[in-house]
């Protein structure tokens, strides 16, 4: 399958190269949760070592599409694969960063223990935990810095703690493909600091990484890639020529004024 | 108290008191995080109109028609929640409530139209337990538990709940991490390619059955304060799951064993002369655990708790 013609939901025809070689590819992605479909005919194509943001106004269907891409959530249409095979085949080379508001942080367990949640799939059922995982769970306990924090209750972190625990956990989860949910949403100055440099670090060693992104003002600084969506995919492709005010304006329609477009630092208006 | 007037009178229904309890309050423990709880209620609940139902098909109250029933029964509701809740978009603790009051109260107009003079099912019966009545009259004292002629003439629900007890202790240790994680975070824990829906609904199936078992102990309707009350009180006095389940199990059997004592020999100390519902006073007990944590566990405030340097 290296030359393959699609048609896009805008109707123009795209080729695709290669589409095996791609992280993540997916094609006709359609979610309903109800009579409204909350995502509607997405393509996207996740290039090989790239930084990704998924933009959009809120109930655009940013974090569905991540779910979707995920399994979490049934679509109605649409296919996903990664790494030119189906979702289920691969889910060892997926790690995943869900939003953080959406757990129950009250539940009785340590951090230690969240990121040895991100060895379930080596360990299976009984597999026993032994020194050389808590020394894996603690190395990326480390690399988030929190490795003085292994023995606390989760209820006890901040939330910036809490988001760097679930890093630490995606990251036990040697992947080459990492999808994070608002992973800066209601962290602080520096945990975004922390958590871009690990991510960073992950794209320097040939990772993957897609993230649902808020803040329009550091997409430029963190990213290579856009994905901007508004229910449907609006435009995809790096950031230089495809974060452009037009596609913003298209993609958040009223509700971002003018001026706070120009207030980003666009590279190409 | 001598051997020979505890074995035969008191101790198989604390046996059967005591492993009611550990076999309920084992899932009750996910069932609590998941804030689920009042599952445990709705099962118990519901199970009624199954076993009255068993009865009637089969003329007796033998064990596994009555369990069949009543599995029976609780997987028809689980499947009318979930149809209520998705088909009418209504929330899940209203669609619970609507199933298990209107299947109990079925069970109850069942039990009360049909003749049932026979054999001990009644209301108080299905309400209560029969926790008092399981004695082994077969036994003459502590030689009897090796005893095979005597050992024959067990109750025999012991066994049964017995083997309900390792078979919910066996499905909680081989589904322990993905019902770990899947409690703390559904999302990653699908991300990771656990079926959480069919293990959600495997929890709530073991749950009925360990429900259903109980029974015979405590009635359908104190059988919730066991689901409930043992890893409530646990969650107070530990931070970590793997202890929460230990202190679960210890505070399921401190209260049956205590609630079983203070219901047959209590009223007595008190100067009074009739036993109490051993049922009763075992959720009593299970209560006063659980307020007792509630004011000196220590882990009572979590979030927001200092964090010692």
């Amino acid at each position: 399958m290296t030359h393959l013609e699609l048609a896009t939901d805008h109707g123009a025809v795209v080729q695709l190269q290669a589409l095996d070689a791609c992280p993540l590819a997916i094609r006709g992605l359609t979610v309903s949760y109800g009579e409204k479909p909350a995502v509607f005919s997405i393509d996207a194509t996740v290039e090989q070592g790239s930084m990704t943001a998924i933009i959009g106004p809120n109930g655009a269907g940013k974090s569905t599409m991540l779910k979707a891409a995920l399994g979490v959530i049934k679509p109605l249409a649409g296919t996903v694969t990664v790494y030119g095979k189906p979702l289920d085949t691969q889910r060892h080379r997926i790690a995943y960063v869900p939003q953080r508001a959406s757990i129950d942080w009250d539940f009785p367990t340590r951090v230690i223990d969240v990121v040895l949640m991100g060895l379930y799939r080596d360990l299976g059922l009984l597999g026993r935990i032994g020194r050389k995982e808590r020394d894996l769970a603690a190395d990326c306990l480390d690399r988030v810095g929190m490795h003085d924090f292994a023995d606390r209750q989760i209820g006890q972190l901040s939330g910036g703690q809490q988001q760097r625990v679930f890093l630490a956990r995606a990251l036990a989860q040697q992947a080459d493909l990492y999808l994070l949910d608002e992973p800066f949403a209601g962290v602080d100055a520096a945990t975004e600091k922390a958590i871009i440099d690990v991510l960073k670090t992950l794209k320097a060693q040939g990772k993957t990484v897609v993230a649902v992104h808020h803040d329009l003002s550091t997409v430029t600084e963190y990213f290579d890639r856009v994905f901007l969506i508004n229910v449907r995919k609006v435009a995809e492709g790096p950031v230089e020529n495809t974060f452009t005010s037009e596609n913003l304006q298209q993609a958040y329609g009223g509700r971002l004024a003018t001026t706070q477009i120009d207030d980003l630092s666009l590279t190409a208006i | 108290m001598s051997g020979e007037e505890f074995v035969p009178l008191s101790l198989t229904p604390i046996l059967i008191g005591v492993f009611t309890a550990v076999a309920c309050a084992l899932p009750g423990n996910f069932l609590v995080l998941r804030k689920q709880a009042l599952i445990g209620d709705a099962i118990s609940h519901v199970v009624l109109p199954g076993i009255v139902v068993a009865f009637l098909v089969t003329g007796s109250l033998a064990a596994w028609p009555m369990m069949i029933g009543a599995a029976l029964a609780a997987v028809v509701a689980v499947i009318l929640i979930e149809a209520i809740r998705r088909l009418g978009r209504i929330e899940t603790g209203a669609a619970m409530g609507v199933v298990f009051t209107s299947m109990f109260a079925a069970g109850v107009l069942l039990l009360e139209r049909s003749d049932t003079s026979t054999v001990h099912l009644d209301v108080e019966h299905a309400l209560m337990g029969n926790l008092e009545s399981l004695i082994w009259l077969d036994a003459y004292g502590w030689g009897s538990v090796l005893d095979p002629i005597a050992l024959a003439g067990l109750p025999p629900e012991l066994p049964r709940i017995f083997v309900t007890m390792l078979g919910v202790i066996a499905f909680t240790w081989l589904f322990w991490r993905p019902l770990k994680i899947s409690t703390f975070d559904e999302g990653f824990a699908q991300g990771l390619g656990i079926r959480t829906g069919a293990l959600g609904m495997a929890l709530v199936i073991v749950s009925a059955i360990a429900a259903v078992a109980a029974f015979d102990a405590v009635g359908s309707i104190i059988v919730i304060a066991m689901f409930i009350c043992p890893p409530a009180a646990a969650r107070l006095m530990t931070n970590r799951l793997e202890r929460q389940v230990g202190w679960s199990v210890v505070f399921a059997v401190l209260s049956a064993i205590l609630g079983y004592v203070l219901a047959g020999y209590g009223p007595g100390w008190l100067g009074g002369d009739n036993a109490v519902s051993a049922a009763g006073m075992i959720a009593a007990v299970s209560g006063l655990i659980l307020a007792l944590a509630t004011m000196f566990g220590p882990c009572r405030s979590r979030t927001g708790a200092p964090i010692e340097a």
